[in-house]
C-alpha cells in the first residue's frame, strides 16, 4: 500500500513536467505560429519560400530528431552557444524544440483558416474605409478564430501526448519514471500513465466544446 | 455641375481587355443604370470607382477633385485611397454582412472605427458613439428592419441582409451609393423589397450608381442608362431613349433577349 501511494506521488510528480512543456509550448507556439502564418503568405515572395522551406523541413522531420538536434547540435557543431547544464538546460531545450515544432503546425492551420474567408469580407472593409489592421481585428479574426477551433483542438490534444517524447534528451516526465518501474519488473505503472493523459485530454475536450459552443451565436 | 466624372478609364487583366475608354459624368441626385450581359465589365467599373480594382489609365474626378489618376501615383497611396473611397459606398451582390456583429453593428461599426482618428473622441466618447447608434437605428428604420436591429445576419432573409446591406453603405454617407447587382443573389420573391428601397432612395434623391439585370427596374428608377458590351460603353441616354429607341444595333439585341425571355 505505502509502495502505491509513492509510485503514484511519482508519477504525478513526473508529470508536472509534461504539464509543464505543454503550458509553455502553447503560450509562445500559439503566437509564434501567427508570425509564421503572416510569413508564409507574403507577398515577398523570399521572404515566402523561406518560411514555407522552413515548415516544410519542421513538418517534414520527426519531432524526436528535432529535440535531439536541437539539444546535441550547437555542442556538435562546436558553437559558442550551449544550453545550461543539468535538468533545467535538458528542459529548455526540448521547449524550445516543441514550440518550434508546434508553431509550424499551427502556422499551416492559421494560414488556411485565414485564407478561407471570402473575399467580400476584406472588401467589405475596404470599402467602409476600414485599415488593413482593422479588417484583421474588427472583421476577420473572430471569424478565423471559430473556422479553427476544432483543427487547433485537434494539435493541442497531439501535444499533450508529444510532451512524453522529451524523455529522449533525458527530461523525466511521466512515461520515462514508469519505464524505471518496467526496468524492475513492475509493469502497472506504466499502464497507469494512460488514465494521467486520458484525464487530461477529457478536460480539453470539455474545453474546446465549450470554446465551439460560445463562438456557435454566429455563422461563417 | 457633375458630382462624378470618369475620364477615359481602362483596365486589363493579364490579356483581357475588360474596360475601355470608358467616359462619363453624373449629376448630383441621378440614378444611372448600368445594363448589359455578363462579362461586358459593368462590375468591374464598379470596382474601379470604389478603388477595389486599380484602373490601368484615366481619371475619377468628384466634386472637381481628381480622387485617381492613373499617372499620378500620389492618388494610388494606401492612406490616400482610404479617404477617397469614402466618397462612395458599394452594396454587394452577395450582401457581405460581417456574420459576428448583429445588424445594428453591421451598420455602426465601421462609423465607430472612423470616429477614433477624431482628435475630440477621448473627450467625447460617449456623445459620439451615442450618435452613431442613433444615425443606425434611423437607416435601419429607414430600410424597415427596426425590429431586427438585435438580430446576427443569418438569422434574417437574403432581402433583409441586402437592406441592412444597404443601411450599413448609408452609414457613411457617401456621395455616391453604388449598387453591384443588388437582387442577383436573391430569391425572386426578395427582389421587391430590395428595390423598393433603392427607389425609396432615388425619390430622396440620392446619387446612386446601379448594375443590375432587372430592366422593368432600371427604366423605372433611373435617370439615365448606360449600356455596356465588351467593356465599352455602347450606347448611353434617358430610359425612354435607351430603352424605347436604342440606336445602336447591340443594344437592340441585347434588349430583344431580355424581351423575349
Amino acid at each position: 500500500m505505502n509502495e502505491i501511494t509513492i509510485i503514484i506521488s511519482r508519477l504525478s510528480e513526473s508529470f508536472m513536467l509534461n504539464c509543464k512543456l505543454f503550458v509553455l509550448t502553447l503560450l509562445f507556439s500559439l503566437p509564434l505560429g501567427l508570425v509564421i502564418a503572416f510569413g508564409s503568405m507574403s507577398r515577398f515572395s523570399p521572404l515566402r519560400w523561406l518560411v514555407r522551406t522552413f515548415v516544410w523541413i519542421i513538418r517534414g522531420t520527426p519531432l524526436m530528431l528535432q529535440l535531439i538536434v536541437i539539444f546535441f547540435g550547437p555542442g556538435l557543431l562546436g558553437m559558442s552557444f550551449s544550453w545550461p547544464g543539468g535538468a533545467s538546460g535538458r528542459f529548455v531545450a526540448a521547449t524550445v524544440a516543441f514550440i518550434i515544432n508546434y508553431a509550424c503546425y499551427f502556422s499551416e492551420i492559421y494560414r488556411a483558416g485565414i485564407e478561407s474567408i471570402p473575399a467580400g469580407q476584406y472588401e467589405a472593409g475596404q470599402v467602409l474605409g476600414m485599415t488593413k489592421s482593422q479588417i484583421f481585428f474588427n472583421v476577420t479574426l473572430l471569424q478565423v478564430i471559430k473556422r479553427i477551433i476544432p483543427p487547433v483542438g485537434n494539435e493541442v490534444m497531439t501535444l499533450v501526448k508529444d510532451t512524453s517524447l522529451a524523455r529522449i534528451i533525458a527530461n523525466k516526465e511521466i512515461i520515462m519514471m514508469a519505464g524505471e518501474y518496467t526496468n524492475k519488473g513492475l509493469i502497472w505503472p506504466l499502464f497507469a500513465t494512460g488514465i494521467y493523459f486520458l484525464i487530461f485530454i477529457g478536460v480539453l475536450t470539455i474545453l474546446f466544446d465549450w470554446l465551439e459552443k460560445k463562438l456557435s451565436y454566429f455563422r461563417v | 455641375m457633375a458630382i462624378l466624372e470618369v475620364k477615359a478609364i481602362e483596365k486589363s487583366f493579364d490579356n483581357t481587355h475588360v474596360l475601355k475608354d470608358i467616359n462619363f459624368s453624373l449629376e448630383k441626385g441621378e440614378v444611372m443604370a448600368i445594363i448589359g450581359s455578363s462579362g461586358s465589365g459593368k462590375t468591374t467599373l464598379l470596382r474601379c470607382l470604389n478603388f477595389l480594382e486599380r484602373p490601368d489609365k484615366g481619371t475619377i474626378i468628384v466634386n472637381n477633385e481628381v480622387i485617381f489618376d492613373a499617372m499620378d501615383p500620389s492618388t494610388q497611396k494606401e492612406s490616400e485611397v482610404r479617404k477617397k473611397r469614402l466618397h462612395f459606398g458599394l452594396v454587394f451582390q452577395n450582401f457581405n454582412l460581417f456574420p459576428q456583429y448583429t445588424v445594428l453593428k453591421n451598420v455602426t461599426l465601421a462609423a465607430e472605427l472612423l470616429a477614433k482618428e477624431r482628435s475630440d473622441y477621448k473627450q467625447n466618447k460617449k456623445v459620439i458613439i451615442e450618435e452613431i447608434q442613433e444615425r443606425g437605428k434611423t437607416l435601419l428604420s429607414q430600410v424597415g428592419l427596426s425590429d431586427k436591429m438585435n438580430f446576427y445576419p443569418h438569422m434574417i432573409s437574403g432581402g433583409q441582409q441586402q437592406r441592412v446591406a444597404i443601411a450599413r453603405a448609408l452609414a457613411l454617407e457617401p456621395d455616391i451609393l453604388c449598387f453591384d447587382e443588388p437582387t442577383s443573389a436573391l430569391d425572386p420573391e426578395l427582389t421587391g423589397e430590395v428595390l423598393r428601397v433603392i427607389k425609396g432612395l432615388a425619390e430622396r434623391n440620392t446619387t446612386m450608381i446601379i448594375v443590375t439585370h432587372e430592366m422593368d427596374f432600371a427604366r423605372d428608377v433611373a435617370d439615365r442608362v448606360i449600356f455596356m458590351d465588351d467593356g465599352v460603353i455602347v450606347e448611353q441616354g434617358s430610359p425612354q431613349e435607351v430603352f424605347a429607341n436604342p440606336k445602336e444595333e447591340r443594344t437592340k439585341q441585347f434588349l430583344a433577349r431580355y424581351n423575349n425571355a
